[in-house]
């Protein structure tokens, strides 16, 4: 490693910029990724309120808390927000800070589209929850069926909120799409061919594959639906009292949402797969069971996923052979899924555990995302979804996958890279108390929706009559809603103890198998000094090997002369701040909206110009931003 | 650097021990009327069959795949100190075993699966009482069920009646947005759109009051778009459609009358003076304009058919007990009860006003 | 999204990073997106198959398409696909003259063809053809509309490279933006050479 400290060289410009502009002008991929975790969780901690809400008016029959209308608002923004404002952009803050460390590289291939994916999610964030602000959140739930999103059926602002909300996220997940692709296939690091790279490198590749294929097929729905909303087209309202000509066919929407919903889900989890991968196996002091069986069981997993999307249709009436052959596929994806679950306890089997936090968050991950495969399973059964589809079991059966799935994971990742990026412990103590409290909590609310599913509660309403016998069931959910809220808490004191004073994170906390480990805690601007050269499959351990011992001695911190970095540029901001007001644009009336009003142009015309300037705009300032 | 602190043993099964007992007893909270565990006709029963098979197998599964990952998790505990295990890397038989069992599992599982697909998908040609399947159509609107029986010539909302050990014949539509029908104990739900029109089946097997609920968010009061489902012996299901074709031959100024006046066209004997003013109001203070009180090859208008609502079991899209006290309180304050329902009053109603409604409303059994 | 991948100054030097693949990231994220943009069109296509018997109202599409006149901008942008690539030819070879010449001709065919379009569906709504008229013309417009939209945005991006070339800035070492960009159009030429069939000539016959 080099050692030698030169002087740094700055431009006097550079040296003054405030730390604001420092923040809003980064193109350092470590840097977006906070901002990208940071924001997701307070949508996160917006979207857990909704849920406390929501389970507070379910706690008895026939209550009041709030007004049919609200709640119907609560529920679709907690869907709504979980996915898109939370789990998406928390897996985003660990693809952007680790993939390029996880291949040895110095940053993402296009740093200033990774910034503008970042800043077009929290303006599309914001401009989402800022309908609440309107008393008029989205009201249609979370996949906005038609014609129930019409403007017939939903006249107010609500929806559009909703449509170009959805539209605006799309954009970032896109161009971050098209960007960790290239990165992840063209600047690994010499001697990191596909098949020694880090299992979560691997499904963050797997991830955006999905993301390319799936996120057009919203973007055409989400214009169908925009052109039947303000222009008047009947895409998806067959009567024609909308003021259109009629004869649009609500299940088109159906099928072209869950052609995208479907391989979303994908989206959702596979993160989580990976981060479990890179877990379990420096927690088990041994490597990853069946590398090749695990790339391959995803690759399969995310290919099939585009095939099975009419399992969320099974109560549409499509037919027998429709019916039978989505049903078919959902039960053939469930064995590439299982394949992942035992190669997971294969890990384990036989390993020297080291019962740390990450390690509790992980086999929770497990322990509860069998369960929500096997309920997957019921539901994969067309006849018996007809009784499980859109009640309170579905409910379960997505939670259990998609919290006790990916949130478990995507916890479990940040105790285990917490160190890495803040260069701090979290404490040990309250991340068991974390877990636990999680692991009960989450089980106390959802594992009793499974019965009140099965006996009749229907998803999405706001009450329940007395007598049917669903009244025990939702209070035992909401008192574990509570207990997952306290947990939150929890992991929250811990972040700030931490922050003030807690225990300096050395290079390699925890025995790590990849290259991430190798460099200082928090790393340094280009992340290495010097480019990794890697001759097998977990990098660091065939290092520490090569030399002989468990940890490597602490890196030291460098002087970075020499090292050319991208330089931070304010166009990524500009073009997300002129794509917000070209949709917010869209949605004023007419006829402002059309054919695309003063405020859509100008959006447009902020975006063009701060692209073209963009685009001339030199990656790196030879003398504007050397490394120091 | 802490040192790791293995947890108790029993922690994760006293947990979710606990965890399972607090939600059993949660559910003894008594019957459950609207529960797909009890089915009480052939279509539920059929899914119900296949659906145990994969309760079982998953149990199963779940005994197996979780002890595995709980004993590795207590049996491979460590210690920082340890030394490093056996470095394995995987092994290919092992890969294809534990594909291939869960392939045949689920093997087991799609048998079944097809056959209930298929089973389900056609209508059975003849009933168990030997009459062929009975036509009804359902129409979901926002935020209520229109049933019409083409056959008899009737159209009602809310309250469906049926015979029992016959197969009824559903033909689904929307009026608006995509509503589901759901009446658990007798078959799966199934969506109604506003453009084609989706089947459903199912034949009851016992007689009794069964309670129903919209199962597709449709909107504001989803949560309030019940109904019931009444299965009649046949003398009473006969007894009902006398009731309701005897709706049209009740005619006094073109609106059914009380049950006591026989012929049509004649002047009526005194009736009661309560029922008479409340007839008069139906028609002055707006609710003939929305509501049909009569069953009789009508089309619903905007609102709910009324025939029979004298002696229905609920109100409000199966949901208020059908009391005196609860149809005052719908009529006066409907808005309250049920935000954003279509039935807002033309005109202010009196307190004496609505009495003398819910006597004539009592009279249409 | 296309900005990064512009990024017309960058110094050769970086150019040369070390590749895990042979070859240049921008390249490959210009196919990654085109990959990308094809379940765009085909989710748009799909919805103009579903719909292109719906017009019991209004206009049909053999009361309105003029195919020689749609057939000529097939030519056009066929050709200019040709054109683009004689121009990038000359570009690499480091011939400035070349480079102009056949680089200004796809300009102006990219021009034609918007034109063109621009016409049509002026024409179109004077024939009472209008984007709600019915679901035929909804999902015509939409499709064949985000085409052209796709086209102009072409049109336009090569417009300043023709600029650029103008100015000497297209050196063979930066014959790689020019790439890029021909990539997206020959990309934009293909999805036409699927709707022009399908739209077009498959309603000869209905």
């Amino acid at each position: 490693m080099a050692t030698t400290v030169l002087e740094p060289t700055q431009t006097a410009a550079y040296a003054k910029r405030s730390v604001l502009v420092e923040w809003l002008t980064t193109v350092d991929h470590k840097r977006v990724g906070i901002l990208y975790g940071a924001s997701a969780f307070v949508f996160f901690l917006i979207g857990g309120l909704e849920a406390e809400v929501i389970r507070l008016q379910l706690m008895k029959p026939d209550n009041h808390l709030v007004s049919p209308e609200f709640y119907n608002q609560l529920f679709t923004m907690h869907g709504t927000t979980m996915i898109f404002l939370a789990v998406m952009p928390i897996s985003a803050m660990f693809f952007n800070f680790f993939v390029p460390l996880l291949i040895g590289a110095r940053d993402v291939a296009f740093p200033r589209l990774n910034a503008m994916s970042l800043w077009v999610f929290i303006l599309g964030g914001l401009f989402l929850n800022f309908s609440f602000i309107l008393g008029a959140a989205p009201n249609g739930g979370w996949f906005g069926y038609a014609p129930l999103s019409s403007r017939q059926f939903a006249p107010g602002v609500n929806m559009d909120f909703w449509m170009l909300g959805l539209q605006i996220l799309g954009i970032a997940s896109l161009a971050a799409g098209v960007n960790f692709f290239t990165t992840i296939l063209n600047m690994r690091a010499p001697g990191m061919t596909l098949m020694r790279m880090p299992m979560f490198v691997w499904s963050v590749l797997v991830t955006q594959v999905l993301v390319l294929l799936s996120f057009p097929v919203i973007t055409v729905a989400l214009i169908l639906l925009t052109a039947d909303r303000t222009f008047g087209s009947s895409f998806f309202s067959f009567s024609a009292a909308g003021g259109g000509s009629g004869g649009g066919d609500p299940m088109l929407w159906q099928h072209l949402f869950w052609v995208f919903g479907h391989p979303e889900v994908y989206i959702l989890i596979l993160p989580a797969f990976g981060i479990v991968s890179e877990i379990l196996p420096v927690f088990s002091r041994k490597p990853l069971f069946g590398y090749s069986a695990m790339v391959f069981s995803m690759a399969f997993i995310a290919f099939l996923g585009f095939g099975v999307w009419s399992h969320h249709m099974f109560a549409t009436g499509m037919g027998p052979l429709a019916d039978s052959f989505f049903s078919l596929m959902t039960m053939l994806i469930a064995i590439p899924t299982g394949v992942k679950i035992f190669n997971w306890i294969g890990t384990l089997w036989g390993g020297s555990l080291q019962f740390r936090t990450p390690l509790y968050f992980a086999l929770g991950f497990i322990a509860m995302f069998i369960m929500g495969g096997l309920s997957g399973v019921m539901h994969a059964v067309q006849p018996a979804d007809l009784q499980q589809t859109d009640t309170y079991f579905v409910v379960a059966h997505f939670h259990y996958v998609l919290f006790g799935g990916s949130i478990f994971s995507l916890t479990a990742g940040a105790y285990y890279w917490w160190p890495k990026m803040f260069g701090k412990m979290l404490d040990e103590g309250l991340g068991k108390l974390h877990f636990w409290l999680m692991l009960i909590g989450f089980n106390l609310t959802f594992f009793p929706m499974h019965f009140s599913g099965l006996l009749g509660m229907p998803r999405r309403i706001y009450t329940y009559p007395k007598g049917l016998g669903f009244d025990g069931y939702n209070m035992a959910s909401t008192i574990g809603a509570l207990i997952l809220a306290v947990s939150f808490m929890v992991f929250l004191y811990n972040v700030i103890r931490t922050w003030r004073s807690g225990e300096h994170a050395p290079a390699d906390p925890w025995g790590g198998a990849t290259l991430e480990w190798s460099i200082p805690s928090p790393p340094q601007e280009w992340n290495f000094a010097v480019e990794p050269m890697v001759t097998e499959k977990d990098a660091l351990w065939a290092m520490k090997r090569a030399a002989g011992v468990r940890i490597l001695p602490e890196p030291a911190r460098v002087s970075g002369k020499g090292i050319h970095l991208p330089s931070p540029s304010w166009w990524p901001l500009f073009t997300a701040i002129g794509l917000l007001i070209f949709m917010t644009g869209i949605m004023l009336k007419r006829p402002w909206a059309f054919p695309f009003g003063p405020v859509s142009m100008a959006g447009f015309a902020i975006a063009a110009f701060s692209i073209f300037k963009w685009s001339y705009e030199p990656v790196d300032h030879p003398t504007s931003h050397q490394a120091h | 650097m802490r040192h790791s602190r293995v947890p108790r043993w029993w922690f994760a099964p006293l947990g979710l021990l606990c965890t399972l007992a607090i939600v059993l007893l949660a559910g003894c909270s008594g019957p459950y009327p609207q529960s797909t565990l009890e089915p009480r006709g052939d279509f539920a029963e059929m899914v119900d069959s296949v659906f145990m098979k994969t309760v079982y197998l998953a149990t199963v599964v779940f005994i197996l795949v979780e002890g595995a990952l709980l004993w590795a998790v207590f049996k491979f505990r460590g210690k920082p100190g340890d030394p490093d295990p056996h470095q394995i890397h995987g092994s290919t038989v092992v890969e294809i075993v534990w594909t291939i069992i869960p392939a045949v599992v689920l093997a087991i599982v799609a048998v079944p699966t097809v056959e209930t697909i298929f089973s389900t998908a056609k209508v059975p040609t003849t009933s168990t009482d030997g009459q062929p399947p009975m036509k009804v159509e359902v129409i979901g609107h926002q935020w209520f069920w229109e049933f019409r029986y083409p056959e008899l010539g009737i159209t009602t909302a809310n309250e469906l009646h049926v015979p029992v050990n016959r197969t009824i014949d559903l033909r689904m539509k929307s009026n608006d947005v995509i509503h589901s029908f759901w009446v658990p104990q007798f078959a799966g739900k199934r969506d109604v759109f506003p453009n084609r029109e989706t089947r459903l089946w199912f034949t009851a097997k016992v007689t009794g009051e069964f309670p129903g609920a919209c199962a597709e968010f449709c909107g504001t009061e989803h949560g309030r778009m019940d109904f019931y489902l009444m299965v009649d012996s046949a003398p009473a299901f006969q007894a009902w459609v006398d009731r309701r074709h005897a709706d049209s031959t009740m005619q006094f100024n073109g609106m059914p009358m009380h049950p006591v006046v026989a012929a049509a066209g004649q002047a009526p004997p005194p009736v009661d003076t309560l029922v008479a003013e409340g007839q008069k109001l139906f028609q002055s203070k707006g609710c003939s304009s929305c509501h049909s009180i009569s069953s009789m090859h009508v089309l619903t208008v905007i609102g709910p058919n009324l025939s029979g609502i004298g002696s229905r079991k609920m109100i409000a899209a199966g949901w208020l007990p059908n009391t005196d006290a609860n149809l005052r309180d719908w009529i006066e304050h409907t808005q309250k009860l049920k935000p954003d329902v279509l039935m807002k009053l033309p005109m202010p109603v009196s307190d004496a006003e609505v009495t003398a409604l819910i006597a004539y409303l009592r009279t249409m059994r | 999204m296309t900005a990064a991948v512009l990024d017309h100054d960058s110094a050769p030097a970086h150019e040369e990073h070390h590749t895990s693949l042979p070859v240049n990231s921008r390249k490959l994220a210009i196919w990654t997106f085109i990959g990308s943009e094809c379940l765009f069109f085909a989710s748009l296509i799909t919805t103009f198959v579903i719909y292109r018997d719906s017009h019991a109202k209004g206009p049909g599409p053999k009361d309105v398409f003029g195919v020689p006149l749609v057939t000529s901008g097939t030519a056009v942008l066929l050709f200019s696909s040709f054109f683009v690539v004689m121009a990038l030819n000359g570009a690499q070879q480091g011939n400035r003259k070349k480079l102009l010449t056949w680089l200004s001709l796809t300009v102006l065919c990219g021009m034609f063809f918007v034109g063109m379009q621009v016409y049509e569906f002026t024409h179109f709504v004077h024939e009472g053809m209008g984007y709600t008229t019915n679901l035929f013309a909804s999902s015509f417009f939409t499709l064949t509309g985000f085409h052209g939209t796709h086209v102009a945005i072409g049109t336009l991006w090569l417009g300043t490279l023709l600029k650029d070339a103008y100015k000497g800035r297209i050196p063979p070492s930066k014959a790689l933006n020019l790439e890029i960009a021909a990539l997206y159009w020959h990309f934009v030429d293909v999805v036409w050479i699927i709707i022009f069939p399908v739209v077009y000539l498959m309603s000869l016959g209905r």
